[in-house]
């Protein structure tokens, strides 16, 4: 337009933010890790060195977030009234598969005006096996062995492909195919752990602290968690998942 | 026929004159006419009277917050009395930075919130946390609204034994930690009270804290040009909020002289 | 229910005669200034089966008499958990009852997201008496038919409170609403002095001795017909399940195997004592009694329905009471 430069430019307000910090999940046979470091940042300012990212929704559900915080705190806010108000209207915990599918009609029903987050949900599924659910911010979502969201998902994400996917490995002659999603967990905790402390490294909107959940199916030995300092969240219902939380100081720096 | 496909579906912009229909002497004006829909509600894209940053930290006996007497106009010292620290009941102090007059409302509204709570009459006493998280609702519901509350806040406060300090910005951001520091000082002081306190949380006395505060609050008076020599401190402790009369720190400008450019030196 | 068609037009003749002239709608005083409607709700109370709250200095409870309508029906549900620290059992109109819980929990969750707080009791229970308020005032509205308990726990510990229809509110030391809750609230006078310092354990027999007096003469309390809610510590009989109850012990609602070592703690019942205390209520918490209830005003000439009328007696099948 020939007059346009008459015109103020508009200066919009931009209602959202980047607050750096990291999540993965990976999923076992009989268990899921979900886990997030503690940073949040803003620019090259690191706000505080502890803000959680990673939820327990119920006894067998764990949502990690990450993003634009103030989206975060307010999106798992509202997941866990929906997940109440399920309690509430059937007397038992909401399923992780039906958790996953609110989730996305939660975001997508904010289509033209998203929650800016990367949701990764674990835990146990109805059968007993260990699950991961990872969406993008619209909604979209699939069940996965494993996912890496957030500030350094592009530097943990090929790491998980490897590690988890057996990409680019071949079995040994004569040996089993790979088969994705079985590892033990005194191997999934490793790999979490070092995916961490490596993104730490090389990324500076991640570190300070990991914490790692770790949610078991109904009945499963977990003497391999007790080495790892792991400590108990209590159930609601006593008897059936548990879930454990595992913390780790990560480079402050 | 308008053949430009950007315009279709929309009010027709009588002021431009596309396809030169009339010759230039000739253009219609049509004066402030312009876009009908730029002229609805008006809501804050840029703040004008401003606040800068404001500091706090934990110590032993509660939490100590400071912020300076100044509001800007652009670069204009234009309010050299105000007190952007605002104490909320009798446990919860709030210091703000950014748009003082949405500053001001937010003090409204807090105020008639306790006023609801105080008519209630039942011993139930909002907590600051409790008023904290109150105040980052009312930050979020505004910035998903396009119409944000243009302040950096911090919050701080005790009650029953327990410090609690929080920050909310106007899009909603919330966090939480033992030293906070809000615009400029988030650069500048927050690495100082960082170090000063961290680990020292429960050990600190009031002198120290002080101390500490009144060294911070000096060196963003040398460096942050929207700043004033002329602060206060609160504090929140059993005792309650305690908001102090304004300070000014001792500052040296003699090196000022020997600096080419400045003052005097050609 | 059915009945004969005859029987139905002489019980049609009888309402006739006990027709009240003022009691058609709400908004409408009667010349001795009562509110009929009002009233009859607070009989759509008495339908129901009885419930029984109590607290001592560290727990709330409430006990609750489940009804059946039949052999191949389940019970009637007496309780809800509305959050952590509020749990509530009713008497009259189950349906009623879960429009108000309904209400109580979207207000709990309210305080959850607004300020990160679990709700103030008081405030919670002032929230819906006021609701039962306005349908005692504006026209085309009418009274809930149902009266609640409530418990629930704050910084000042345990609290019970009644809710009625009437739009009252009161706090309790122990307090009964239903069926024959009169005999239950007879026993809770007797012993109310002594729950302060009770264990959860001895609370809960005390509280199953004041339900046991609502009974009708061949019926016993089981574990089918009973129900437990739970507010603080976990009791000597929940140590399994103590980690989850936390520190501070949230609402649970006991039923079925759970509540039978409660049971098996009752005491036999002692030979019918004539105890007949006067007044309703077993002293109201914190001094000044407001008043009693509206249900329990003066007596005055125009008839008390329910009571007197004889097709409106409570029938113990009646699906719509709980």
């Amino acid at each position: 337009m020939a007059d346009g430069h008459q015109h103020p430019i508009e200066h919009r307000f931009n209602p959202y933010a980047e607050n750096g910090g990291t999540v993965l999940a990976i999923a076992g046979a009989d268990f899921a890790v979900i886990a997030g470091d503690t940073r949040q940042t803003e620019g090259y300012s690191i706000q505080t060195r502890y803000a959680p990212k990673v939820f327990k929704l119920t006894d067998r559900a764990v949502l990690a977030v990450n993003g634009f915080q103030a989206d975060c705190s307010e999106f798992v806010k509202r997941v866990m009234q929906r997940i109440e108000w399920y309690r509430h209207a059937h007397s038992k915990q909401m399923p992780l598969k039906a958790i996953a599918r609110m989730i996305q009609t939660m975001l997508y029903g904010k289509r033209f005006f998203p929650y800016y987050t990367y949701n990764i949900l674990g835990g146990i599924e109805e059968d007993g096996t260990g699950a991961v659910y990872s969406f993008d911010p619209v909604g979209s979502y699939e069940r996965e062995a494993c996912r890496a969201a957030g500030a350094a998902s592009s530097l943990i994400q090929p790491f998980l492909d490897n590690q988890i996917y057996f990409k680019n490995q071949t079995p040994a002659p004569g040996a089993a195919p790979f088969v994705p999603g079985n590892l033990p967990i005194d191997v999934v905790l490793p790999i979490v752990i070092d995916s961490f402390t490596s993104a730490t490294e090389r990324h500076i909107e991640v570190g300070d602290g990991l914490e790692m959940f770790v949610v078991v199916a109904k009945g499963r030995d977990v003497s391999q968690l007790a080495s790892l300092n792991a400590e108990e969240i209590p159930a609601t219902n006593p008897g059936e998942e548990r879930v454990f939380i595992v913390r780790r100081e990560l480079k402050k720096d | 026929m308008d053949h430009f496909p950007l315009s279709w579906g929309r009010p027709r912009n009588e002021a431009v004159d596309l396809y030169s229909t009339y010759p230039i002497h000739e253009r219609q004006r049509h004066g402030q006419q312009h876009d009908a829909f730029a002229e609805g509600v008006q809501r804050t894209q840029q703040p004008l009277v401003t606040g800068t940053s404001v500091l706090a930290l934990k110590y032993k006996d509660g939490i100590m917050m400071a912020a300076d007497c100044l509001a800007s106009y652009g670069s204009l010292a234009r309010f050299k009395d105000i007190t952007r620290l605002h104490a909320v009941g009798q446990y919860t102090l709030i210091g703000a930075g950014g748009d003082m007059s949405d500053f001001q409302y937010l003090q409204h509204l807090l105020n008639d919130l306790m006023i609801d709570e105080y008519t209630s009459d039942d011993g139930h006493k909002l907590g600051p946390d409790e008023i904290y998280h109150y105040l980052s609702q009312v930050m979020y519901a505004r910035r998903t609204k396009m119409n944000p509350l243009w302040n950096t806040m911090l919050v701080g406060g005790f009650k029953d034994g327990q410090s609690f300090m929080g920050y909310v910005d106007l899009l909603g951001t919330t966090y939480t930690a033992s030293t906070l520091a809000s615009g400029y000082g988030a650069y500048i002081a927050q690495p100082l009270l960082r170090k000063a306190v961290e680990g020292r949380e429960t050990t600190l006395t009031e002198e120290q804290a002080r101390a500490i505060i009144q060294e911070c609050m000096k060196v963003l008076f040398y460096r942050d040009a929207r700043s004033l020599n002329k602060y206060q401190i609160a504090t929140v402790t059993e005792r309650g909020v305690e908001i102090g009369d304004a300070i000014s720190s001792d500052t040296e400008w003699a090196f000022a002289e020997k600096i080419a450019g400045y003052g005097g030196q050609p | 229910m059915t009945r004969e068609p005859q029987t139905q037009q002489q019980d049609s003749h009888k309402l006739t005669v006990f027709r009240n002239t003022y009691d058609s709608d709400n908004t409408v005083f009667s010349p001795q200034g009562r509110l009929h409607q009002v009233e009859y709700a607070l009989e759509a109370v008495k339908q129901g089966s009885a419930a029984v709250g109590m607290r001592s200095k560290t727990h709330a409870v409430l006990l609750a008499l489940k009804r059946s309508s039949g052999e191949l029906a389940s019970y009637q549900q007496k309780m809800f958990r509305i959050d952590d620290h509020v749990g509530i059992a009713i008497a009259g109109l189950t349906s009623d009852a879960r429009v108000l819980s309904n209400f109580m929990r979207q207000q709990a969750m309210s305080s959850r997201m607004t300020f990160n707080r679990p709700v103030p009791v008081n405030r919670l229970v002032s929230a819906i008496a006021d609701r039962a308020q306005v349908n005692t005032q504006e026209y085309g509205r009418r009274p809930y038919g149902v009266g609640l308990l409530v418990i629930g726990q704050d910084q000042s510990g345990p609290h019970l409170y009644e809710f009625s229809p009437a739009g009252n509110s009161y706090e309790y030391f122990a307090m009964s609403i239903g069926a024959r809750s009169q005999s239950a609230k007879t026993y809770l006078e007797k012993n109310f002095e002594a729950f302060e310092a009770c264990s959860l354990e001895d609370l809960v027999r005390h509280g199953l001795h004041a339900l046991r007096e609502t009974l009708q003469q061949d019926k016993e309390l089981t574990i089918h017909n009973t129900s437990i809610g739970i507010l603080g510590p976990a009791g000597v009989h929940e140590q399994a399940t103590a980690a989850s109850l936390g520190k501070e012990g949230v609402f649970r609602i006991l039923e079925g195997e759970s509540i039978q070592p409660y049971l098996d703690s009752m005491l036999p019942k002692e030979v019918p004592a004539p105890v007949h205390a006067p007044g309703a209520a077993a002293a109201p918490a914190p001094a000044p009694a407001g008043g009693e209830p509206a249900g329990e005003a003066a007596p005055e000439a125009a008839p008390n329905p329910g009571e007197e009328m004889p097709g409106a007696l409570p029938t113990d099948d009646d699906v719509n009471m709980g």
